[in-house]
C-alpha cells in the first residue's frame, strides 16, 4: 500500500506530459489513415483521366468518328488496305459475345452449388464446394488460357466444325473462371435468408424443389443477379486467358467455332507493337476507355441492384 | 405425385452440376500436375529460359515473382491498412463515406488490363521507371489496394466494441486503441486476407506485361548491389514474372519444348497459389490460437 | 445528503428525436455505492454511460444538461475526454479484457500514461489484482492470455484494470449479471471492499444486489428519475408507489 500513497503524484505530473501526447498521436493517426484513403481517390480520379485523355484523343485529335469508331466493322489501324480504319465493333462484339455466354454456362452451374451448399447438403456440401471455389477462385488466369489451349480447343476442334479456336472456346475457359464469382455472392445470399421462410414453406406441404423455385429463388434473385453482374465484368476485363483461345482475328465471326477477338484480347497483342501517340495507339486507348465505361456501367447496375434488394 | 417427382429430377440435377465443378477442379489439378511435374526439377527451377533450344529453364522469372511480390506487398501493406482503418474506425456515415465505398468498389472492378496500360503511360514513361520491377510493385498495388482495403476493414470491424469502450474508458487515445487494442484482435483476419491477396497478385499477368515488362536481364546471382543492372535485387531492372513467361510462350514460345515448360511453369505457378492458399489458413489459426490461448505470451 | 463534487444537472440524452435519459439531476456522494435500478430500457445504462461520455462514439446522441466531476463540466468542449476517462473506471456486463497478457491487461493502461519503470508496473498489476481478489489465483502465470481466465476471473481482471489508472470514480454496468453465484459474491464483496477510495455507481438488474451494497439508490422508469434516496429507506419505506411495486417484484 506504499506505492499507493506516491503515485497520485506521479500519474498527476505524467498526465499533463501526456496531455500533448494523445493529442498529437491521434493527430498523426487520423492523418496517416486519412492520406492513405486520399491517394486511393487520387489513383483512381489519376486513371480516369489518363484513360480518357489518351482515349478521347482519337477522336478530337485525330478525328477518327465516334460511329466509325463503334460502329465500323474493319480494323485496319496500319492501313493495309489503303485508308487505315479504326472500327471496334468486332471486338465489342467479341467482348459481349464471350462474357454473355460464359454467364449463361456459369450461371445455372453456379446457382445450382450455392444452392447444393445451402438447402441440400448444407454440412457436407459446404465444406466439399467452399475450397473448391475458393482454389478455382485462386488459378491465375494464365493458366487457365494454358488449359484452354491445350484442352479446351482441342476438344472443340475435334466436336464442332473450324480450329477450336473461337468465342465458344473463350466462353468455357471464362465461365469456369466466373463461376466462384457467382457462387460466393449466391451462396451468401442465400445463408443469409431468415429460417421462418423456408419453414413455412415445408409446412404447407411443399417440396423442397417448390419451396426453392417459388418462394427461396425469387426472394433471393436479386442477389443472384449482382453475383452474375459481377461474374460478367470479371469475364468482360480478362485479357489473357481470352487472348489465348479466341483466335485474335479482327472480324465478327459468323460462328461460335471461329476466330473472334476482344477488346482485352486486341490491347493485350498490339499496345507492345505501337507508338506512343499514334493513332493506333490511341486507339487501343479508345478501347481501354470502352472498357472502363463498362465497367462502371456494371457497377452501377450490381448499385441498382443491391438497392432494390434493400427495399 | 408430379411434385415429388420434380422434387427428385430438380435435386438429380443439383447434385450432378455442383459435383461437376468438383470434377472440373480436380481435373484442372490432375491435368496441371500430371502435364508439368514430370517437367520440374532443380535444373527447370534454377536456369534460364532458352528461346529457340530445348533445356530452357524458368530460374529468374520464378525469382523476380517473388520479389515483386515482396516488393509489392512492401507497398500495399502499410496503405491498405491506413485506408482499411479509416474505413472501419474514422469514417462516419455520410455521403463522403458513401464516396470511397463507391471508389474502391469501382477500383476493385477495374480490368487488370486497363490498370496495366495506366501503369504504362503514368509510371513507365511519364514518371520515366521504365519497364522494372517498382513500376510493376506500384501497378500490381493499385491492383491489390481494394482488396487489402476490404480485408482490413472488415476484420476491423468484426473486433468486438466492448475492446474499443474497455480501451476508451482507461483513457487511451483514439489511436492507441486502434494500433494496440484492436490491431491485436484484427491481426489473424489481416494476416490471412492478405496472403489470399498475395496468391492473387502472384498469379496475376496482365496488368504487368506493359509495366514489369516481357524481358529480364542476364542476371548475375552474386552481384547484390541493388543499383548494378545485372543484380537481381535492382528494383529499375525490368522483370519478367512466372505468370507473364507462361503467357509468353504459349502465345510466341519458339523453343521445341516449348509446351513441356508451359506445362511445368503453370504447374509451379499453381503449387505456389495452392501453398499460398494453405498457408493463409494456417497462419490464421495459429495466429489466433497465439492470442487465445492458455500458452506463454508476451 | 453530503455534497459532494461528482453530480448531474438537469441531464438529458437524446438518441436522434428519442429522449432516453430525461432531465436527471443526482449527486453520487463520496465513498459511497449508489444503485441505478429500474425495468429494461428505463435508461439507466444510457445514463450511467454518458457519465463517462461513451455516448460520444454514437454518432447520434446528444447530451443536454451538466455533468460536474471535480468542478470540472465533463461536456465543455475544452474538457480533454481522454484524460476525464482515467478518473473514471468503467466495467461491463461482459468481461472484456485486452486480448493480451494478465499482466499486460493491467500494466498497459499505467504504461500508456506515463508510468515506465519495470518495478513500478509489477507494484500497480500486484495491487490492482489484489484490490479486485484476484491475485492468488493468477500470481504464477501472469503471461498468461487473459482469455484463458474463467468468466468471473475475467470480470474480476476487468475490474482491476480499470483501477490500475487510479480512477475516482468506478461506473458499472450489470458488472455481475452475466456471472455464477460464488463469482457474483466474490464481486460483490470486492465492491463494498472498493468503495472506501471511491464512489462507486452500479447499474444492476437484481434488488437484492442492490439492497446488499449500495448506500444509494435511484429508481429509474422510461428515462426519469422516480426516486432516490438513502437504499435503507427505498427498500423499507419508499416514498413513490411504483418504486414499492418494483422493488417488491411485481412488475419489470
Amino acid at each position: 500500500m506504499k506505492a499507493m500513497d506516491e503515485r497520485p503524484v506521479q500519474v498527476g505530473s505524467a498526465r499533463s506530459a501526456r496531455f500533448k501526447k494523445h493529442h498529437a498521436e491521434d493527430l498523426a493517426g487520423r492523418s496517416y489513415t486519412f492520406i492513405c484513403v486520399a491517394l486511393l481517390i487520387v489513383i483512381i480520379i489519376s486513371i480516369i483521366y489518363f484513360v480518357a485523355s489518351k482515349g478521347l484523343a482519337t477522336f478530337f485529335r485525330d478525328g477518327v468518328s465516334l460511329g466509325d469508331f463503334l460502329f465500323g466493322t474493319t480494323w485496319d489501324p496500319e492501313g493495309n488496305q489503303g485508308e487505315p480504319m479504326y472500327g471496334v465493333l468486332p471486338f465489342i462484339f467479341g467482348s459481349f459475345a464471350t462474357s454473355l455466354l460464359a454467364a449463361l454456362i456459369a450461371s445455372p452451374l453456379s446457382i445450382c452449388a450455392s444452392l447444393f451448399m445451402t438447402e441440400i447438403v448444407p454440412g457436407w456440401g459446404k465444406k466439399l464446394l467452399q475450397p473448391v471455389i475458393e482454389l478455382l477462385a485462386g488459378i491465375p488466369s494464365v493458366v487457365y488460357g494454358f488449359i484452354g489451349l491445350t484442352v479446351v480447343v482441342p476438344f472443340m476442334r475435334n466436336v464442332f466444325p473450324g480450329q477450336g479456336i473461337g468465342i465458344a472456346a473463350g466462353a468455357l475457359v471464362l465461365s469456369v473462371m466466373i463461376l466462384p464469382t457467382i457462387t460466393s455472392v449466391a451462396s451468401d445470399a442465400l445463408s443469409s435468408l431468415p429460417r421462418g421462410l423456408k419453414e413455412s414453406s415445408f409446412a404447407l406441404g411443399a417440396t423442397r424443389w417448390q419451396t426453392i423455385s417459388r418462394v427461396i429463388l425469387p426472394t433471393v434473385l436479386p442477389s443472384i443477379l449482382t453475383g452474375v453482374v459481377l461474374g460478367m465484368a470479371r469475364a468482360f476485363g480478362e485479357a489473357l486467358a481470352v487472348q489465348m483461345v479466341i483466335g485474335n482475328a479482327p472480324h465478327i465471326p459468323r460462328s461460335l467455332f471461329e476466330s473472334a477477338s476482344t477488346l482485352t484480347s486486341v490491347i493485350t497483342l498490339d499496345m507492345g507493337n505501337t507508338v506512343m501517340g499514334s493513332t493506333h495507339s490511341n486507339a487501343l486507348w479508345s478501347m481501354a476507355l470502352a472498357l472502363m465505361f463498362m465497367t462502371f456501367i456494371f457497377v452501377l447496375i450490381v448499385r441498382l441492384l443491391e438497392r432494390r434488394h434493400r427495399i | 405425385m408430379k411434385a415429388k417427382l420434380t422434387d427428385k429430377i430438380a435435386t438429380f440435377f443439383i447434385v450432378v452440376f455442383s459435383l461437376l465443378i468438383v470434377a472440373v477442379l480436380v481435373g484442372l489439378i490432375a491435368f496441371i500436375l500430371v502435364r508439368g511435374l514430370s517437367h520440374i526439377n532443380w535444373h527447370f527451377l534454377t536456369s534460364v529460359p532458352q528461346t529457340i533450344r530445348a533445356g530452357g529453364g524458368i530460374g529468374p522469372q520464378l525469382f523476380n515473382s517473388l520479389f515483386l511480390l515482396v516488393l509489392t506487398l512492401i507497398i500495399t501493406i502499410p496503405l491498405g491498412l491506413g485506408a482499411g482503418i479509416y474505413m472501419a474506425e474514422y469514417a462516419k456515415p455520410g455521403k463522403i463515406t458513401g464516396t470511397i465505398r463507391l471508389v474502391v468498389e469501382v477500383l476493385s472492378s477495374f480490368p487488370s488490363i486497363v490498370v496495366g496500360l495506366f501503369g504504362l503511360l503514368l509510371i513507365v514513361n511519364t514518371f520515366g521507371f521504365g519497364f522494372s520491377l517498382f513500376s510493376g510493385a506500384l501497378v500490381l498495388t493499385i491492383f491489390n489496394l481494394p482488396l487489402m482495403v476490404r480485408i482490413t476493414e472488415q476484420a476491423f470491424r468484426s473486433v468486438p466494441k466492448e475492446q474499443k469502450e474497455a480501451g476508451l474508458a482507461l483513457g487511451l487515445s483514439k489511436w492507441k486503441i486502434i494500433s494496440s487494442v484492436l490491431f491485436p484482435v484484427a491481426l489473424p483476419s489481416i494476416v490471412t486476407g492478405t496472403v489470399l491477396a498475395a496468391g492473387r497478385v502472384f498469379g496475376e499477368a496482365a496488368a504487368l506485361l506493359f509495366t514489369a515488362g516481357m524481358s529480364t536481364p542476364r542476371l548475375d546471382f552474386t552481384n547484390w548491389n541493388p543499383l548494378s543492372p545485372t543484380s537481381p535485387i535492382n528494383p529499375f531492372r525490368p522483370a519478367e514474372t512466372l505468370a507473364v513467361h507462361i503467357w509468353k510462350i504459349n502465345s510466341e514460345g519458339l523453343a521445341p519444348d516449348a509446351a513441356q515448360i508451359a506445362a511445368g511453369a503453370s504447374a509451379v505457378l499453381v503449387i505456389l497459389v495452392l501453398l499460398f492458399n494453405l498457408f493463409a489458413r494456417w497462419i490464421g489459426g495459429v495466429l489466433y490460437k497465439a492470442m487465445t490461448a492458455s500458452k506463454r505470451m508476451g | 445528503m453530503q455534497t459532494t463534487s461528482f453530480r448531474t444537472e438537469h441531464l438529458s440524452v437524446f438518441y436522434g428525436q428519442y429522449e432516453a435519459v430525461k432531465n436527471i439531476s443526482l449527486n453520487f456522494p463520496e465513498q459511497s455505492v449508489t444503485a441505478l435500478i429500474g425495468p429494461s430500457g428505463c435508461g439507466k445504462s444510457t445514463f450511467l454511460r454518458s457519465l463517462n461520455r461513451m455516448n460520444d462514439e454514437i454518432s447520434q446522441a446528444k447530451i443536454k444538461g451538466r455533468i460536474w466531476i471535480e468542478g470540472e463540466d465533463i461536456n465543455d468542449p475544452a474538457t480533454d475526454v481522454i484524460q476525464l476517462r482515467q478518473k473514471i473506471g468503467m466495467v461491463w456486463q461482459k468481461p472484456n479484457p485486452f486480448y493480451k497478457s494478465i499482466y499486460e491487461n493491467i500494466a498497459f493502461g499505467p504504461k500508456y500514461h506515463g508510468i515506465k519503470d519495470k518495478k513500478q508496473l509489477d507494484e500497480i498489476v500486484e495491487s490492482s489484482l489484489r484490490k479486485a481478489a484476484l491475485w492468488d489465483e493468477v500470481k504464477d502465470r501472469l503471461k498468461q492470455s487473459a482469455l484463458s481466465l474463467s468468466g468471473g476471473q475475467q470480470q474480476r481482471l476487468c475490474i482491476a484494470r480499470a483501477l490500475s489508472v487510479q480512477p475516482r470514480i468506478l461506473l458499472l454496468d450489470e458488472p455481475a449479471s452475466a456471472l455464477d453465484p460464488v463469482s457474483t459474491s466474490k464481486v460483490e464483496e470486492l465492491i463494498v471492499e472498493l468503495k472506501k477510495e471511491l464512489s462507486i455507481v452500479i447499474v444492476t438488474h437484481n434488488m437484492q444486489q442492490a439492497a446488499r451494497i449500495s448506500d444509494y439508490t435511484a429508481y429509474f422508469y422510461l428515462g426519469t428519475l422516480m426516486e432516490h434516496n438513502e437504499t435503507e429507506i427505498i427498500f423499507t419505506n419508499p416514498e413513490n408507489a411504483m418504486t414499492q411495486e418494483y422493488i417488491s417484484g411485481r412488475f419489470g
